[in-house]
This record gives structure tokens, sequence and C-alpha cells, in this order.
């Protein structure tokens, strides 16, 4: 049965055994192979297929959901019985914003048929080309190709399909002494070039070898692609959310002047680096939503629940556990800005490559501690330095892109494949260029 | 559930494996959260589906398949089999799989009253009552959560291994917001995420959340006025609950063996620790004795066998402060030169097993809170995660609690809000010269431990009371 005819049987099943209910039903297949080494080796390599019918009832004021992998008519049945029982047994739901209406999507999703069906080899291949570009260094990372495709239907005759791949590897080369880390995502795994980031990264671990300790202090920072792809995943899970603004617990506050004017930020699932389904977790179609414009907080991810309690419209976000994350957007962009060269204007500062085990101390704040990893560098007179230890800071993220704090932008942009809310699960594409920011707070080493 | 497990193994040594081992698991969950006195989601998930590994030369391959029938088994260990010759393609040193008794039993996990089976109803009112009480105690958010997972695993290898377990794992917690001036400060019972155990709904009944839930709301509130943790050097009490996850961040997984060898060096880190240090390493003071024991009856890290089939045994980690022990999986351990495994597990039948903690924790020491207090003429006495940082080696940490306590002459004297304290792992743990002893013991669950690519959620227990430690620094902020 297609997936479309398994989500038409589940609805009809749900309104014979009770005409009533408003039901949302979503059917996905997911074929997920990830090729991981370490020590220059492949020690993990792994693939599942994966099916998941995902149904959620709203009876009598009172909402659940329940999630299967097998699509039988015996575990169907059971689907929409446990579902209706615990629908029936559990308090009433004000929140409920009701089903998604009927509309069309923007966007069929992006699909490259060769990354779907991508034989174990290919990936091997991908990992040989980076071993062998770091030439002679110890290389860990992994090569990873995702293929989606999903059907959305509910009982408003609200239907949707589509469909997507990505491809991503995310490695380092270590020399013993220091780690340099290169990193991408694309739709295709063609886009996927090993040697190019075995080349990359293996520069950089090379260049951060002879490594010096920093007194903590304030200090201007150039921060690479990989470290404002941490940043702008904490803005976005803990402030720029929906449910933490109708909480009261964001930093959030519309219309105004929260950052720097060289800071704008949208999240656009229907361009094309978008992963994922074109539709949220409720049916809703993605669309393009500018969260910051020139420094302006604009926009907040919504899904109907949070939308409703704020008094404004869905904004496509939803997420599945999204009653406990809040809406998360998953193709973020940080517009790219006009520099080639951010270190060359840095009279004193560092040059950090990623941030590492980053904690929010106070979500309304955004203060966070983290620490650097994959290298940092002192920027003196314009020019890189000595390589430092390992550095953690305690730095409200917020504050950070004030206005006036972002110094420059650069050009280039990184695709990155981190996740921006990982224990919400799904795919996402961050894509971020390096930013120039005028304090950064340095609180400690690894060293002591 | 055998003999779908038999086929797939069968079929990736037909297909080339010298060895290969399979596990179906059906796997139900169910959890609920409450926000303000409504429920805020009712989840249930139900999967069924089959791993297998396999190893040809020294490349491991791993193929997981939701579906059991004939077939699909039989494409799985094949599958399985082919991607560990395209391993091959970039392949490391030669391996092996450390002895493992081979054994054909059943175990499950005590539970007097079956989790699943208690009504929803009841559940949810539970979950309402407790931030209805909280709300009305004046905080603006409060929030409940349970968690339920019953879990059955058939695990069958080429060597003869046919295993079959349940596990019923459950807990509850619950946790407010207070905001004042653009800040905010959080109260939680009885943990941050919440207690969790190898346990029945015994155990949320035990913890008595109604009984808790307008102190800590309370407590929240009068953090908002409450003076900041100065910021320096002092003595520092840890409550247990905090003890158990600087055990866990700190020890735990810095003594995970393929973190070790460098397996983990892409994303979850490293270790500070060189296996050239075992047996003779100074981890910590001498009070500090720590086991992997995953025997300890409903702690959260037990099992009978772990993914790989080695019988649950413990093993000593750091003994009287010096490091002596790993969490090992067979190939692992078996490269390191060890002979010993036993603590590998996998997030459900779709992904690979791997080395995960059991129940690493302290043994008890001699003193009490109490007598910590009494013993300490200025410090602070903190309790309850908020935030955990720790870099890639493991070695330094910064942690932040909800709530402290200033401590001077021996009383513990006014509320300190947003207290933090960081170290280095070993002069940490050097510096405790005082451990609570057994009627302060408690198995402190961790439900989610991340760990691995694709990601896994393990779950770990850690046995955990409190302790002193001298000259930390605290009082870290932005």
């Amino acid at each position: 049965m297609t997936r479309e005819g398994l989500a038409a049987r589940i609805l009809d099943m749900v309104a014979h055994a009770n005409s009533t209910a408003e039901a949302s039903v979503s059917v996905s297949q997911e074929h997920r192979a990830l090729t991981r080494f370490a020590e220059s080796f492949i020690h993990q390599n792994v693939a599942d297929e994966s099916e998941r019918v995902a149904l959620q009832l709203h009876v009598d004021g009172r909402t659940a959901s329940a999630t299967t992998n097998q699509t039988s008519g015996e575990a169907l049945s059971a689907l929409v019985t446990s579902c209706l029982a615990a629908t029936a047994a559990s308090p009433i739901d004000p929140g409920w914003a009701g089903l998604t209406p009927r509309m069309g999507v923007h966007s069929a999703g992006n699909w490259d048929e060769a990354t779907a069906t991508a034989a174990p080899a290919a990936r091997a291949s991908v990992v040989r080309s980076f071993v062998d570009a770091a030439a002679g260094l110890a290389c860990a990372g992994y090569c990873q190709t995702v293929s989606i495709e999903a059907v959305f239907a509910n009982s408003a005759g609200h239907a949707v399909t589509g469909r997507s791949t990505q491809a991503s590897a995310d490695a380092i080369a270590r020399t013993g002494r220091s780690d340099g880390a290169a990193r991408t995502a694309a739709i295709a795994l063609s886009d996927v070039d090993g040697a190019a980031l075995g080349t990359a990264a293996a520069a950089k671990a090379r260049a951060g070898q002879e490594q010096v300790a920093l007194d903590p202090g304030r200090y201007e920072v150039v921060l690479e692609p990989g470290a404002v792809a941490d940043l702008v995943a904490g803005l976005l899970s803990q402030g720029l959310n929906g449910k933490a603004v109708v909480e009261g617990r964001s930093f959030v506050q519309l219309g105004a002047q929260q950052f720097d004017r060289a800071v704008s930020l949208w999240d656009d699932g229907t361009d094309s680096r978008a992963v994922g389904p074109p539709f949220d977790a409720e049916g809703t179609p993605k669309r393009r939503l500018d969260l910051v414009s020139d420094g302006v907080t604009t926009g907040v991810p919504h899904d109907r629940r949070t939308a409703a309690a704020y008094g404004t419209e869905t904004t496509g976000h939803a997420v599945e556990g999204g009653e406990r994350w809040g809406a998360l957007p998953a193709d973020v962009r940080l517009a790219a800005g006009s520099v080639d060269d951010l270190v060359a204007d840095v009279e004193r500062g560092l040059l950090v490559s990623d941030f590492w085990y980053t904690r929010a101390l106070d979500p309304k704040t955004l203060v966070y501690t983290g620490l650097t990893r994959n290298g940092v560098w002192l920027i003196e007179d314009g020019r890189l330095g000595s390589a430092l230890s390992t550095l953690r800071f305690t730095q409200s993220y917020v504050d950070a892109l004030q206005p006036g704090a972002v110094l420059g932008v650069s050009r280039s942009t990184e695709s990155s494949p981190r996740a921006i809310a990982p224990a919400a699960g799904g795919l996402s594409s961050l894509v971020v260029p390096s930013l120039r920011l005028a304090s950064w707070n340095i609180t400690g080493g690894a060293a002591g | 559930m055998f003999d779908a497990a038999t086929r797939a193994v069968e079929a990736a040594l037909a297909a080339g494996a010298r060895y290969a081992d399979a596990r179906v698991m059906h796997s139900r969950y169910e959890s609920m959260t409450a926000q303000n006195g409504n429920v805020e989601d009712l989840s249930q998930r139900d999967t069924l589906g089959v791993g297998v590994r396999a190893l040809v030369g020294s490349s491991w391959g791993f193929f997981a398949v939701p579906d059991l029938d004939t077939d699909a088994v039989r494409r799985a260990g094949e599958r399985a089999a082919e991607i560990a010759a395209a391993s091959a393609l970039v392949p490391g040193v030669a391996l092996d799989l450390v002895g493992t008794e081979v054994r054909q039993d059943s175990w499950a996990s005590g539970c007097e009253e079956d989790p699943l089976a208690v009504p929803v109803s009841d559940k949810g009112d539970l979950l309402v009552g407790v931030t209805a009480t909280m709300l009305a105690a004046g905080v603006p958010l409060a929030s409940a959560l349970y968690q339920i997972w019953d879990t059955e695993k058939w695990f069958v290898s080429s060597e003869g291994h046919r295993i079959d377990q349940r596990i019923r794992e459950c807990g509850a917690g619950m946790h407010c917001m207070a905001y004042a001036d653009g800040s905010s400060q959080r109260r939680s019972y009885p943990s941050f995420r919440g207690q969790y155990g190898t346990a029945g709904w015994e155990l949320v009944r035990s913890l008595d959340m109604p009984a808790h839930a307008e102190r800590i709301a309370a407590e929240a509130t009068e953090l908002l006025s409450a003076p900041e943790c100065p910021a320096g050097t002092t003595d520092l009490i840890l409550g247990g609950e905090q003890m158990s996850l600087q055990i866990h961040e700190s020890v735990g997984h810095a003594v995970e063996l393929d973190r070790i060898l460098g397996w983990e060096a892409g994303y979850a880190g490293t270790s500070w620790l060189d296996l050239a240090g075992l047996g003779k390493l100074r981890y910590g003071s001498d009070l500090m004795t720590v086991t992997a024991d995953p025997t300890l009856p409903g702690a959260l890290g037990s099992f009978g066998y772990d993914d790989e089939g080695t019988p649950a045994a413990p093993n000593d980690i750091v003994r009287d402060g010096i490091w002596v022990g790993v969490l090992a999986g067979r190939d692992s351990a078996s490269i390191a030169g060890l002979d010993y495994a036993g603590a590998v597990r996998a997030d459900g039948y779709a992904r690979i097993p791997m080395v995960r903690m059991t129940n690493v924790g302290l043994l008890p020491g001699p003193d009490s809170s109490a007598a910590m207090i009494a013993a300490t003429d200025d410090g602070i006495y903190m309790e309850h995660n908020r935030s955990w940082s720790i870099d890639d080696r493991r070695r330094n940490f910064q942690f932040g609690c909800e709530i402290g306590w200033e401590i001077k002459n021996g009383e513990r004297g006014r509320l300190l809000r947003n207290p933090t304290y960081t170290g280095i792992g070993p002069e940490f743990w050097g510096s405790m010269d005082m451990l609570a002893g057994e009627p302060e013991r408690r198995f402190w669950g961790t439900p989610n431990c991340g760990k691995g690519q694709p990601g896994q959620t393990g779950h770990t227990g850690h046995p955990a009371m409190p302790a002193r430690f001298r000259n930390v620094r605290v009082g870290v902020r932005g």
C-alpha cells in the first residue's frame, strides 16, 4: 500500500471508531546510512530503513498521540485503539488549536536519487578521500546520506506529500596535539568532496600544534562558521522559539533593535538547500520566515498551539514533540557580509573554529558556558599568532550580537549539518558566515 | 523472535561474515508532560525490528529493518555483511573479540506495579495536580513529566548466544520557573530532569511529588531576591543529585574505552586518560572508590546481559583514588589488551551497540552531609543541576546549580542564587575530603545520555551521595 493509501486507511479507521475525532496522520519512510571513522579507519558503518506512522487525535477536548513502525492491519488497528483510549483517559487540553486546513505546499522538497540510493562503497569512498588528503594525520568523523519520503493527512481534508535527501560529512584531522575540522552538508552526495575537506582539516590541525595558554578576560573574536552555527542554534532553541516567548522565558522583543544592523537571520524551508519534507509536523507548508532583519527582531517560529496562545498564525515550524520543545526552524540562514578577511582588521583578538558543549546558564539572558574546540588562535596586528589551548567562555549570546557588537561579516558561508535542537530530532541545514565580534568573555581554560 | 534473529545471523554468515549477532527489540514508550495545571502532551510509541551486526575480516557492518518476515531479516543480515565489506575500503588494525561466556537465558528487571497498566487518568491527575499546586504557590511556570519504557530483547549470536530480556523503566519529575528583572530562577524535584530506575510505578509513588510542589515553588520565588553566589575560591559541598552528574560527566564518560581509544574523537570527544596509566594513575582522593555495576536492583543502568550477550557483573573503575578500570565492549577490550567487556548497549533495534555507562557511582564514605556542614567554617552548599558543560577530553567542567546556601561557622545560612563551580577533574576529585555514607546513598538515574552518530540516548545509573571538596572556584558568570 502507498503511504497516501496508508494515511487514508488510518483516517477511515478513526472515523469508523469515532466520527467526532479530529485526526492527523503522518506516514514516513526514512533511509539513513552513516559511515563513521576514527583513527583513520571505518569503525562503525550503519544503515537502517525505518517506517513510521504517527497519529494524533483530539476527542471531546482531549488530545493524545501515538506512533508505531509497523504497518500491518493489526498494528494499525492497535494504534488507533490505543490512541483513542489514551485520548479518553486524558485530562482536557485547553491549548488545542485545531487541525491544519486544506492548503498546498510551496515545494516538493529537494531530492537527489543517487543520494537516496547511495551504496556503502560511495560513503566509504568519501572517507577514503578525506583520510588520504589528510596525509598521515589520524582522522575521525562521518559521511552520511539520508532520504525521507513523507505524507501528512488529516480529517479536515488536508493532505500533503514531499521528500528530501541530505548528504553530509563532518570530520577532524589530528596531529596528536591539535585537531582541525571541516564539514559540509548538501542535497547530493556528489557535492561532498572528501578530499577538499580532508585537506582543509589537516591544514587547520597542523596550524594549531604549538599551543600556549591565555589569561581569562574579554577579547575581540572572529568566529568561524562552526562557532557561529552554535551561536545561532542557541538563539533559536532557547529564545527565538514561540513556546519560549509564550511562556515568558525568551529574550525576544518583536520590533526592537535587539541585534547589530549586520545581523539578518531567516528560515526558509523552500530554498534549494532546505532539507526534510516541505511541510511541518502539523502538515503546514513551509515558507520563509524572517527572524531578524537588519538587527530588528521581526519573527518567531510558531506551531499551531503556540500561535494560538500568542494570537498569531502558525509559521509552519511544528516539530514532533513540539508540545515540549516548541516550534523550531530547520533551514536557517544568517546573512553573509562583504569582508574577505575578517582577521586582517583585528588588532588583538581570537580566532575560534568551533564551540563545544555549550549550555545556557539562564534561558532568559541566554548566558551560555562552553569551550572552544578544533582550534583557537591569538590574532595580533591583523595576523594569526600562537595557537591556544582550549578555552572556556561564559557569555550572553544576545549581548554578543547587540547593536554595535558585530564588527564584520564574511562574504563566504558554510553549510553545516549541525542540528538546531538535537533532542527534537530531524534534519536541519544551517548556512552561516564567519563573524567578527567586539567582545567575548573567556573565563578559563581546559588546562586549569 | 529468536527465529528471526537466527535467520539474520545465518544470512550474515552466508554473506561472508566471520561473526554476526542480531537483536530483535520490541520497545514501548509512554510519556506525559503537564504545565500549569493542564496536560501538555501525551504520547505513546511502539517499535519493533531487528538490528544485525556483521564482522567481515576486521570490519563491522550494521543494518536494521522494522520488518521481521523471513525475507526481510535475511536481507538485513546480507546488507550488514555488505556494509562490513565496504568498511574494509578504509581498514584498521586486526580486530578480534574478547571471549565471553555463551549463554541461553532469560532475564527481567524487577517491577511491582506495571507502569503501562496504571490508568493514564491517574498518571495525568498526578502531573496536573502538582503543576497546579506550584502555580497556586506563585510561580508563573510549573511543569511535570513522567516517562515509561518497556523493552523486550531477543539476542542471538553466531557463537551460540540466545538470550531474552525484559527491562521495564520509569520515572517522573517536576520543576518550576520564576522570573524577575530579565533573569530566571528554577527549582525542581527530585532531580532537574526527574528520577528514573529499572522499576515499576512504585518508584514514582515513592517520590511523593505532591509533598514537595509547594516547597520548590516557594524556593524559586525566594531565589529571585537572594544574593548572587559570590565569585572566588571556597569549600564546596554538593548534594547527592549534583554528585551524580559530576560522576556521570567527569568519571563515567572519561572511562569509556571507545573514547580512550579515540573512536569518539570526531564527535563526543576523547578522554584525558591514557591506558598506560591504568592501575596506577591517581584519579582522586583516597575516599574515591567508583564501581560500574549493572547488577544493582532498581538502578537505571541495570540489565542481565549487555547487547553483546556479556553477563552483567560489577567492575571497579577507581579504587581508593587510583584508576583501575574502564567501560568496554568486546572489540575495544580486545584492542586494548583487556579481558573484560560488558558495557555495550544500543538505543533501540535500529542502532548499533556501543560502549555506554552502566551504573557508575561512588561507594559510600564515612561521613554525612550534616557532619560536612558542621566541619565547614566558610563554604557553599549547592544542589540540583541547572547547567553542565565539560570539554571534549572530560577534564575541565563548569556546572551551574539551581540553589546554593552559604555555610558559615558550621551552619547552613542564607540562600544564594545562580551558584556555579568549575574545575579540572583529577584536581577536583583529589580535593574530596568528606563523603557521606550509606544512609544518604541513592541510585540516581540519567535517562538522556547522548552519544554516537546517529545519535543514541542511553539510560545510566549513578549511585551518589553528598561530598565536600576543598578550594573550589565558584561564582563564574558572564
